[in-house]
């Protein structure tokens, strides 16, 4: 039966993606290691600051996972929050898993404790590096409701792997921002079509910012994230120079297009209208056909 | 204080670095050392080129100059918001830079950021504060949102937020705020290169961060809850 992944709540999309009944907390509701911040400001705060983090199995090998809450502070870094996320990062140091995962679902750094967050956020990326330079792959899944933006958004772009459901949207700025800083005219983000297709996962897969796009559903994250296990990306130079063209040659192709339709076409997609109806599957194969990446 | 001045300041007339738009870049002289900067100045919004400007820049350094400090120069007022960047993926664009960054550290470079000017939320996260360490200017700004704005965001009092960031570094804009909370090492006055020269010499290469804020009682819980992760 079909579990949609971005109607779970973090703690059942923990359980139903790992093995069976294996899935450890760290630092659990009932060690209470809250938000020192928001009771100050009146704020109703949570027992585990908005993040499950913890160990388990997955297909057998062990991993340590962290999931973020996107019905709590829409899944805000806050202090506690981006610490227990570095620490999982440093532990992986120590336990050598198969893999780190996240099930991003953030916008960013929580504004209530926005210095706290915002340095969070960038020690969370070196612990993240860190832990990718010794060779533990790091797999980002994508498919909350309130997406992965902002610090997240640059946290889940300095992983090994991204996986994103179609309805998952990944991106720097909220369309809202945009908007509010330059103009309806800049960012509709009323207009639910652009905004997906701006920043929803068929956009990302096809230009290669997700890796594995799959349905709504927690057991194809699931199958996602089992075949990515133990594929690290080396941090060197090679990698590195190998981005920075691949970054480079997209502004090339497609720095002029004004929508994702645009970038589509030009990308060889014979029919750019039709994607938004395309299942999962048929956008893989959309892909595959091609010998090159579009990006 | 302007790009100018601050190299003058730093470096006197042993610099070679240009201005080509809002990036700043090229070698500079201190104490016999060679060292790369690179940064941006004019408030730069961030966006795709030049965040990959930026790297450009590192990943030279890094291919080229083995060891050579690097130092980060940032003025921005954050990542530019515009439809085209979200487009082609400006978060991977600005995660680039990071990365690369973190390869030149890896590679031995020491990496020093330096606010000059203001920093501003994303553009600053990707720059300044994945340095081994970000100082600043006391005169400079860093914050994520101007109160009026946060109190709206969050629909908190306004005057409720002035009055409790005087005593709590967490939220309001202020480069003593994030002094308390760690993310800024110290700020530099008087001789800044003679602090330049001291903190290439004695920056810490581990994320000491954390522990920066409990010692200075900005951030109480950041170091020990990722302590007792570690060890449970």
């Amino acid at each position: 039966m079909n579990r949609s992944f971005a109607e779970s709540t973090a703690r059942a999309r923990v359980a139903h993606l790992l093995d069976a009944d294996s899935f450890q907390e760290i630092l659990g509701p009932a060690e209470r290691v809250v938000s020192p911040h928001l009771a100050l400001l009146g704020v109703p705060s949570s027992f585990d600051d908005g993040v499950v983090i913890g160990s388990g199995t997955l297909a057998g090998q062990a991993v340590l996972i962290a999931a973020q809450e996107g019905e709590f502070m829409g899944g805000g870094v806050g202090e506690v929050h981006g610490a227990k996320l570095v620490g999982l990062f440093k532990r992986a140091l120590r336990l050598q898993p198969a893999a780190v995962i996240v099930l991003a679902e953030s916008g960013g750094v929580r504004l209530h404790e926005a210095n706290a967050g915002l340095i969070a956020v960038s020690e969370v990326m070196r612990a993240l590096l860190d832990a990718r330079a010794h060779g533990i792959p790091v797999i980002m899944l994508i498919g909350g409701d309130n997406g992965c933006f902002g610090g997240m958004g640059l946290i889940a772009r300095c992983a090994d792997h991204v996986v994103m459901s179609d309805i998952g949207r990944l991106a720097m700025s909220g369309p809202e921002v945009i908007e509010s800083s330059n103009g309806v005219e800049e960012f509709d983000s009323r207009d639910r079509a652009l905004v997906w297709r701006t920043t929803g996962g068929k956009h990302r897969f096809l230009i290669g910012d997700c890796d594995v796009l799959v349905e709504d559903d927690v057991a194809a994250f699931r199958s996602a994230a089992i075949g990515l296990l133990g594929q690290s990306i080396p941090l060197n130079l090679a990698t590195m120079e190998a981005e920075h063209a691949l970054l480079s040659d997209r502004l090339t192709q497609y720095g002029d297009c004004r929508d994702a339709l645009d970038i589509w076409r030009r990308a060889g997609v014979p029919d750019p209208a039709l994607v938004a109806d395309l299942e999962a599957s048929e956008m893989q194969a959309l892909k595959t056909r091609k010998p090159k990446e579009l990006a | 204080m302007n790009w100018e001045p601050l190299l003058l300041a730093l470096f006197g007339a042993a610099h070679r670095v240009t201005r080509d738009g809002d990036l700043l870049s090229g070698t500079a002289e201190v104490k016999g050392r060679t060292v790369m900067v690179v940064g941006t100045t004019n408030h730069a919004a961030i966006g795709v080129e030049l965040a990959l400007a930026q790297a450009r820049v590192v990943l030279d350094t890094a291919r080229e100059h083995p060891g050579r400090p690097i130092v980060l120069l940032v003025d921005t007022q954050g990542q530019r918001l515009r439809h085209r960047d979200e487009l082609l993926g400006i978060n991977r664009y600005m995660a680039h830079l990071g990365c690369c960054i973190e390869l030149a550290r890896r590679q031995q470079h020491r990496v020093i950021g330096l606010v000059y000017d203001q920093a501003l939320s994303g553009g600053f996260i990707t720059s300044g504060l994945i340095a081994d360490a970000c100082y600043a200017l006391p005169e400079a700004e860093i914050r994520v949102m101007r109160l009026p704005a946060m109190a709206r965001v969050t629909k908190i009092d306004e005057a409720r937020l002035t009055e409790l960031s005087k005593s709590n570094p967490v939220f309001a804009p202020g480069v003593e705020n994030f002094v308390a909370m760690g993310g800024i090492r110290a700020l530099w006055t008087g001789d800044l290169q003679a602090q330049l020269i001291a903190a290439l010499d004695e920056s810490p290469t581990p994320d000491q961060r954390a522990a920066d804020g409990a010692a200075r009682g900005g951030r109480q819980l950041a170091a020990q809850v990722t302590a007792r992760v570690i060890s449970a």
